[in-house]
C-alpha cells in the first residue's frame, strides 16, 4: 500500500470486516422483514380491518429516528435476556447483532407492506373477478394471479427497503454492531474526514449496487425475462459472497477490545491490541459503544477489556456523589467492581481525563493565576466558556460553591469553538478535558484544584469477569499500568486530532508505545 | 336422456343490499324472481341498467348469495355444492373479459383444466382445440399475451376459456359489449354455432336488443329487480304484454323504418 494516504490504507484494511458485517445485518434484516411484511400485507388485503392499523404502525416506526430505534432495542433485549436467564438459565447477547437486526427489520417493513397492499389492490377488478369465476380458491388466486401481477410493485418496495436498510445499518455502530458506520462514527470523533467520507461512500456504493441488481430483477419480472432475473440474482449472490468470504477466512480473534466514541479510546484500544499481538494473542475491536453499553458488555463478557474512567463508574454505576482523592476512589472502585460485577481492575494508566478549567498560559501568568483558588479572586471580571453540558453538570455546581466562583459572563458553545474562543481571548477560562490534545496544542494551562472539588477521572484498564485470571492477558497489559502521564496522553491525542500531519489512532498508539518504552 | 330438463332454476329469488332490513339505505336488487332455464336453451336477459341482470347471473355460480329463495343447478340446490367446484363446472364470460395479463393465450384458455388437475399435454391439446373452435389459429396465437390481441381476439379467447373444461352451462355478462359492430355480429354468430354444436345451456346478458333477438331461444326482461316478461323473440315481438317490452321489441323495427325513410328521401 505504498503511496497511499495512511488514513485510506487504514480504512481499506478494515473494509473486509466492516463491509462483511454490514452486509450480514442488512441481509438478515431484509429477509426477516420480507418474511414478516409479505404475509402481513396479504392479510391486510384479505381483512379490510387490519389494513389501517398495520400501515399506521409501520409508518409510526418510520417516524422514530433510526438511532433512537436501535438504542431502544438495547434495554429491551437486556431485560428479555435477564428474563430468559432466570427462566431457562441461559441469556443471550443484548448487544450488537440482535438489536441492530431487529430495529432494521422493523425499519424495512413499511415500503414492502405498502407496495404489496397497493400492488394487490391495484389489480384490474375484471381480472380479480375472472380469477374467482374460473374457479380459483382464494389461495390459488393469490399465488397464480394477484402476487404475479403485483410483483413489479412489490419489487419496487423491496428496492426502497433495501436502500433504506443499507443506509440505516450504519447507525448500528453505537449499539455495538460493527458496520460501515464504524468509519463514520470514529471519523467524526477524531475529525478524520477521510474516514467519514470512506464510510459514506462505501455505504452509498453498496446501496447503489444492490439497488441496481434488484432493479434488474424487477424489470426481468415485469417483462418476464428469465435471463435478467437470473443475472440480477447471480449479481446479488456475488455481492454477498464478496462481502462475506474475506471475513470468514480470517481466524476468529481470541479477545475483543471495546471503545467509547472518542479519539483517546481508539488510541488506547490500538495500544492494547498491539500489546496483545506482540505477545502472540489476537484481538478484535468493538468500536464506538455508548458509556452504559460498554460497561454492561464488559460485565457480561461480550468484550474482554476496555479503558474507563474512575469518575464515570463512581457516579454512574456506584451512584456516589461525594468527592474523594484519586487513590481513595481507585481503591473503592477496585473492590466494588470485583464484588458487585466480578470485573477486574488491572490498574490505572496514570493520567486523568477529567473536567478541568483551562486558560491561556500567558493570560494566566499576567493575572497571576495558577489554581482555581487564584481564579476565584479575579472571576468577577472574567468570562467563562463551557460546552453545552458543563454548566448543567454536578461538577460545575460543586466547583462554584467550593470556590465561590462568580463570572462576569458565561457562554455556552460547541467544544470545537471553545478552544478557539479562549485562544482568541473571547473568553478567559474554559471547561476542558484534562487529557484533550488541544490543551497541548494551544499550550493551555490547566488550573490546579487544591480543594479537590472536581472528582477524579483516572483512566483504568478493566478486564471482564471471565478474563480476570487470564494470565496471558494480564502479562500483556500489565506493562501499560501507571506508564501514561497526562502530558503524554495529550500529545498522543493531539497527533490523531490535529489537522496537519494527522495520524491514525493506530499510528498514535505506536508513537505512544515508543514513548512508554523510552520512559522506562 | 339423464340430463334433467332444467339446467338452472330460480325460485322466488330475493336479493337485498344493505346492512339490515331496517336500514333506510337498503336496496332491493331482485324482488321475487322465478325463472327456469331448460338444458340446451339459449336464454338472453335484457333490461335497463340497474335492473338486476348481473346480480341474477352471479347467483348461479355463487359469486353472490341470495337473501331469499333457492337457485338450483342441474336440479341441485347450489348451497349444497362447493362454490369452487361449482364455478369450475360453469363457464363464465366477463363484461371486462378479464384475461390474465401475465399468462399466454394458451395458459389463459387452459386455466380451469389446470385447476382441475389436467396434465400439461392434455391442457396443450385442449387449448389448441379450443382456439380452433373460436377460429383463432393455434400456431399464431397460443404463445401471445393478451396485450398483443385486438378486442375481438381477446373476447374469442375469453369464450374459449369459458368452455375449456367442457361445462354444461355458460354464463355471459355483456360479452361483446365493447366490440365494434362487425366484430360483434361475427362473434355472436360464431358463439351461437358453438352453443349448438356443444349442446350448451347459455345465459347471456346484453343491452343490445337486436343481438338478443338474433341469438336467443328465449328472452327474459328484467325491470327494477322483477321479471316483467319472458318468451321467444317471436312471441315478444308479436304480443308483448307491457308497454316497456313492446317499445323495446319494436325498437329495431322502428329504427329500420326510419333508416328506410332516410334512404328514400335522398
Amino acid at each position: 500500500m505504498n503511496g497511499l494516504d495512511p488514513r485510506v490504507a487504514d480504512a481499506l484494511a478494515r473494509l473486509p470486516d466492516y463491509l462483511g458485517q454490514h452486509v450480514v445485518i442488512s441481509v438478515t434484516a431484509l429477509l426477516l422483514g420480507l418474511a414478516l411484511s409479505l404475509p402481513l400485507a396479504v392479510l391486510a388485503t384479505r381483512r379490510e380491518r387490519l389494513r389501517w392499523p398495520l400501515l399506521a404502525f409501520a409508518s409510526l416506526i418510520q417516524t422514530i429516528p433510526g438511532l433512537a430505534l436501535l438504542a431502544l432495542f438495547y434495554p429491551l433485549l437486556l431485560g428479555l435476556s435477564a428474563l430468559t436467564e432466570s427462566l431457562f438459565g441461559k441469556g443471550f447477547s443484548a448487544l450488537g447483532f440482535l438489536p441492530s437486526v431487529l430495529a432494521l427489520t422493523l425499519y424495512s417493513m413499511l415500503p414492502v407492506l405498502r407496495n404489496t397492499v397497493t400492488g394487490i389492490e391495484g389489480i384490474d377488478p375484471a381480472v380479480k373477478a375472472a380469477s374467482l369465476g374460473v374457479g380459483m380458491t382464494s389461495r390459488q388466486s393469490l399465488w397464480m394471479v394477484e402476487l404475479p401481477l403485483a410483483l413489479p410493485v412489490i419489487m419496487a418496495g423491496i428496492r426502497t427497503s433495501a436502500v433504506w436498510v443499507i443506509g440505516t445499518a450504519t447507525l448500528s455502530t453505537p449499539v455495538g454492531q460493527t458496520s460501515l458506520g464504524n468509519y463514520i462514527f470514529a471519523g467524526l470523533q477524531t475529525q478524520n474526514w477521510v474516514s467519514v467520507l470512506f464510510g459514506c461512500v462505501a455505504a452509498a456504493l453498496l446501496a447503489l449496487v444492490v439497488d441496481q441488481l434488484l432493479a434488474l430483477v424487477e424489470t426481468g419480472v415485469a417483462a418476464r425475462k428469465r435471463l435478467r432475473i437470473v443475472a440480477g440474482a447471480i449479481g446479488l449472490l456475488l455481492v454477498l459472497a464478496a462481502a462475506l468470504v474475506p471475513g470468514l477466512s480470517r481466524p476468529a480473534a481470541t479477545y475483543t477490545i471495546g471503545t467509547k466514541t472518542f479519539t483517546e479510546q481508539y488510541i488506547l484500544a490500538s495500544l492494547i491490541q498491539d500489546r496483545l499481538r506482540a505477545n502472540g494473542l489476537s484481538a478484535a475491536r468493538r468500536d464506538g459503544l455508548g458509556s452504559t453499553v460498554i460497561f454492561n458488555a464488559l460485565a457480561s463478557g461480550e468484550i474482554d477489556a476496555y479503558v474507563d474512567y474512575s469518575g464515570t463508574i463512581w457516579a454512574n454505576h456506584m451512584r456516589r456523589t461525594e468527592i474523594r482523592s484519586r487513590d481513595e476512589v481507585l481503591n473503592e472502585l477496585r473492590l466494588w467492581l470485583k464484588r458487585e460485577r466480578g470485573i477486574e481492575m488491572l490498574g490505572a494508566l496514570g493520567f486523568e481525563n477529567a473536567y478541568a478549567l483551562a486558560m491561556r498560559r500567558d493570560r494566566a501568568e499576567t493575572l497571576g493565576i495558577r489554581t482555581i483558588e487564584d481564579l476565584a479572586a479575579r472571576s468577577s471580571q472574567l468570562a467563562i466558556g463551557g460546552d453545552y453540558e458543563f454548566f448543567d453538570r454536578p461538577e460545575w455546581a460543586t466547583l462554584r460553591t467550593a470556590y465561590g466562583l462568580t463570572f462576569r459572563q458565561r457562554r455556552q458553545m460547541d467544544s470545537t469553538f471553545m478552544y478557539g474562543a479562549v485562544v482568541n481571548g473571547e473568553v478567559d477560562v474554559i471547561s476542558a478535558f484534562s487529557s484533550d490534545g488541544r490543551v497541548a496544542r494551544f499550550d493551555l494551562l490547566v488550573l490546579e484544584d487544591p480543594k479537590r472539588a472536581l472528582p477524579p477521572y483516572d483512566a483504568v484498564l478493566l478486564l471482564s469477569p471471565g478474563r480476570a485470571d487470564d494470565q496471558a492477558l494480564r502479562r500483556s497489559l500489565k506493562p501499560l499500568v501507571g506508564t501514561i502521564d497526562v502530558a503524554l496522553m495529550r500529545e498522543a491525542n493531539l497527533r490523531a486530532d490535529r489537522d496537519q500531519d494527522k495520524e491514525t489512532p493506530a499510528q498514535a498508539a505506536r508513537w505512544l508505545w515508543e514513548k512508554i518504552k523510552e520512559n522506562e | 336422456m339423464d340430463t334433467p330438463a332444467a339446467a338452472i332454476e330460480f325460485s322466488n329469488i330475493i336479493k337485498r343490499f344493505g346492512a339490515s332490513p331496517a336500514d333506510a339505505g337498503e336496496v332491493i336488487a331482485l324482488d321475487g324472481i322465478s325463472l327456469t332455464v331448460p338444458a340446451r336453451e339459449f336464454l338472453v336477459i335484457v333490461g335497463p341498467s340497474g335492473s338486476g341482470k348481473t346480480t341474477l347471473l352471479r347467483l348461479i355460480n355463487r359469486l353472490s348469495e341470495p337473501s331469499g329463495g333457492t337457485v338450483r343447478f342441474a336440479g341441485e340446490d347450489v348451497r349444497k355444492i362447493d362454490p369452487i367446484e361449482l364455478r369450475r363446472r360453469i363457464g363464465y364470460v366477463f363484461q371486462g373479459i378479464g384475461l390474465f395479463p401475465h399468462m399466454t393465450v394458451a395458459e389463459n384458455v387452459a386455466i380451469t383444466p389446470r385447476l382441475l388437475g389436467w396434465d400439461r399435454d392434455r391442457r396443450a391439446t385442449r387449448a389448441d382445440e379450443l382456439l380452433n373452435l373460436v377460429r383463432l389459429s393455434p400456431a399464431d396465437y397460443r404463445n401471445r399475451f393478451p396485450r398483443e390481441l385486438s378486442g375481438g381476439e381477446r373476447q374469442r379467447v375469453g369464450v374459449a376459456r369459458a368452455i375449456a373444461a367442457k361445462p354444461m352451462v355458460v354464463l355471459m355478462d355483456e360479452p361483446f359489449g365493447a366490440l365494434d359492430p362487425l366484430t360483434r355480429d361475427a362473434l355472436g354468430q360464431d358463439y351461437r354455432r358453438l352453443h349448438e354444436e356443444l349442446g350448451l345451456t347459455t345465459v347471456m346478458i346484453t343491452h343490445d336488443i337486436l343481438e338478443a333477438l338474433m341469438l336467443a331461444d328465449r328472452i327474459a326482461v328484467l325491470q327494477q329487480g322483477r321479471l316483467i316478461e319472458q318468451g321467444t323473440p317471436k312471441k315478444l315481438m308479436a304480443a308483448a304484454e307491457t308497454d316497456y317490452v313492446r317499445e323495446l321489441m319494436q325498437m329495431p323495427r322502428t329504427q329500420a323504418t326510419r333508416l328506410q325513410k332516410l334512404m328514400d328521401e335522398q
